[in-house]
């Protein structure tokens, strides 16, 4: 057995678990699980958006949050207009999912086109500026709420359900996570995806044989944003609220910390790191409400003891 | 015209704060190559230290000591216990180490300080007025800031430029293994450079915690900007921190004083309400990305770097 398909069978067993929970918590009546889960899997979603940049193609971003961000306000702006409507095709899934793809995709392509031309830690301030310049448009959009952000005025519909039930919004997430880890699966062993993961480890090289680097990795940066932005209007949904903290450069940080923790460069390392770090926060702050005086250093720890993050304990050593 | 001078006046003050902070941030950054995202906590600390020693003391002055050598010995025991076990790692890891400092210190002083913030009270003998330029009465404190500011910069300037223990933190900067191979002790010249960074961020903590509150997060914004002020400048280069300190300071405050006013007079009142606090905001990230597509290194990227 080679310790990578380790990694994905617990991955496996994982998802096919997850499947089971609302209807375990259906019987048992605990319904707070299929809530801490359904949250757990969209910083998943999100993380594995980030994985594909920041893992495999070497792009450090430090704005991604931006994009939940996008996300979010997308579902709340359409649900203030649906509101304002009465209802109507505006809070449908179908319209809004979809359309908070292509905002986040357009502002990927314009922060990657300007953001992709830097390297190292130039890559990375130029893209917490981006994300600090989402954050403060969220501020300052005052009719939906500004500072505070706000409450979304209606839920989003799926059909004849809709997203604020559980077990609704929950199997949505886990169908949107389960795509896509399948759709970037795909993606990282095609032709593109071999790019992306040799521009990593030599982008000279590939200049030289006349494969335009920048191109593809635009094209990455905005798959992983429109990834991220439906993320977000997942997440605007899971919370019911939006507000101008989801695009801080503190939740972007977060994020890399899922997708660092789990293993990046690995297909299912961000699955595993959002599971660790919503797991551990909920146990932790079980013991005290002061949690991350201990998740601070446990992650510090983490660091200096392995490199290859979570999926490394399956790998053992990291090889890159 | 009042009002211009005396946004000027509050921009380079900013400016002189953000350079407090930057400074440390990119000799770290610049000569040990390490992303050290805990240097806002450096700050917050320092401003609790204050807040906490003012008092004790019962001076301004013996307060801010105190809390400058605690946070300078907080940094040097960051550094010993943990940076420099980093430095030769992947920026990422540096990244993922030093954000979990960033949870740990905002959790600690939230148990040690409690919830509800600090304040530090403007000290009595700086509480007035005074009219610098006939005509512009302003805050004696504000100035006060702008002056230490001022003296510390031109210290740190007088230490990299002209001093023995400069040349040697010049010297790391632009070839750290050449400058080891030639005998320079790079552990404790880094672990000088940390606490000396520590205590410059504190001092930009204690300084703004009376014009603003001492609460836990205050660290994580104003980094930000600090790192703003580091990649305008060049990463590493003292001369280009302190530049682009007073440009984003100034471009900062003046920004949001006149730029929802000018857009009021060039449009109409709903776009100049929709569009102004935004753009206001964004002005400093905005020259920022201009800098960088224009100089992808800064405007005085050190030799080296």
């Amino acid at each position: 057995m080679t310790p990578a398909s380790a990694a994905s069978r617990w991955a496996i067993v994982l998802l096919v678990g997850l499947a089971l929970v609302p209807v375990l918590s259906a019987l048992t009546g605990q319904t707070f699980y299929v809530f801490l889960l359904s949250k757990m899997m969209i910083l998943a979603i999100a993380a594995v958006s980030l994985n594909l940049i920041l893992g495999y193609g070497n792009m450090p971003s430090f704005g991604h949050a931006g994009f939940l961000g996008i996300g979010a306000y997308t579902v709340a702006i359409l649900s203030v207009r649906a509101s304002e409507a009465q209802g109507g095709w505006l809070a449908s899934a179908f319209v809004q999912l979809p359309l908070a793809a292509v905002t986040a995709a357009l502002a990927a392509l314009i922060i990657g086109a300007v953001s992709l031309r830097t390297r190292g830690v130039y890559f990375i301030m130029i893209t917490l500026a981006f994300g600090q310049m989402l954050f403060s448009l969220g501020v300052a959009l005052e009719p939906y709420g500004g500072d505070d952000g706000m409450t979304l005025p209606l839920a989003t519909t799926l059909g004849p359900g809709e997203l604020s039930s559980g077990p609704v919004l929950y199997y949505l997430v886990l169908g949107v996570l389960v795509l896509a880890l399948g759709g970037f699966s795909r993606l990282i062993q095609s032709p593109f995806g071999a790019i992306i993961r040799g521009a990593k480890s030599n982008e000279i090289r590939l200049e030289a044989v006349g494969v335009p680097v920048l191109r593809y990795r635009l094209v990455a940066f905005v798959i992983a944003g429109a990834v991220c932005g439906v993320a977000g209007a997942l997440m605007a949904n899971q919370s019911g609220f939006v507000s101008p903290a989801l695009a801080a450069w503190t939740h972007s940080a977060e994020l890399v910390v899922i997708v660092l923790l789990g293993g990046a460069g690995t297909l299912f390392g961000p699955l595993f790191g959002a599971l660790a770090v919503v797991g551990l926060e909920e146990a932790l702050s079980r013991f005290t409400e002061h949690w991350r005086i201990i998740f601070g250093p446990l992650l510090i720890l983490v660091v200096l003891a392995n490199r290859g993050g979570l999926s490394g304990l399956f790998r053992g050593q990291n090889d890159d | 015209m009042t009002l211009v001078l005396e946004q000027a006046l509050n921009g380079v003050q900013l400016g002189v704060l953000l350079f407090l902070l930057a400074a440390g941030l990119t000799l770290v950054f610049g000569i040990m190559n390490f992303v050290n995202l805990a240097h806002g906590s450096l700050y917050m600390v320092g401003a609790y230290f204050a807040a906490t020693f003012i008092p004790w003391a019962g001076s301004f002055i013996a307060g801010a000591l105190l809390a400058l050598a605690a946070t300078a010995v907080v940094g040097i025991g960051l550094e010993i216990l943990i940076f420099r076990r980093l430095y030769h790692r992947d920026h990422m890891d540096q990244v993922l180490a030093t954000f979990g400092l960033i949870l740990f210190f905002n959790e600690l002083v939230l148990m040690v300080w409690g919830p509800a913030g600090m304040a530090i009270a403007v000290p009595h003998w700086l509480s007035g007025q005074v009219t610098l330029i006939p005509g512009v009465p302003y805050s004696a404190y504000r100035l006060a800031v702008l002056v230490v500011g001022l003296v510390a910069a031109a210290s740190l300037y007088v230490l990299v430029s002209h001093t023995r223990t400069g040349m040697r933190i010049r010297a790391g900067a632009s070839d750290r293994q050449m400058a080891e191979a030639l005998g320079v002790d790079i552990r404790l010249l880094f672990t000088g450079i940390v606490g000396l960074g520590a205590a410059l961020a504190a001092l930009a903590g204690l300084l703004a915690a009376p014009l603003r509150s001492v609460h836990a997060g205050m660290g994580e914004d104003i980094l930000v900007l600090a790192f703003v002020v580091v990649v305008i400048g060049g990463i590493g280069s003292i001369r280009g921190a302190f530049i682009a300190a007073l440009g984003v300071g100034l471009i900062d405050t003046i920004g949001r004083a006149f730029l929802p006013r000018g857009l009021d007079a060039l449009f109409s009142d709903t776009i100049a309400d929709a569009v102004g606090p935004a753009l206001s905001t964004m002005l400093i990230y905005l020259t920022m990305v201009m800098v960088l597509a224009i100089r992808p290194r800064g405007l005085f990227p050190a030799p080296g770097t």
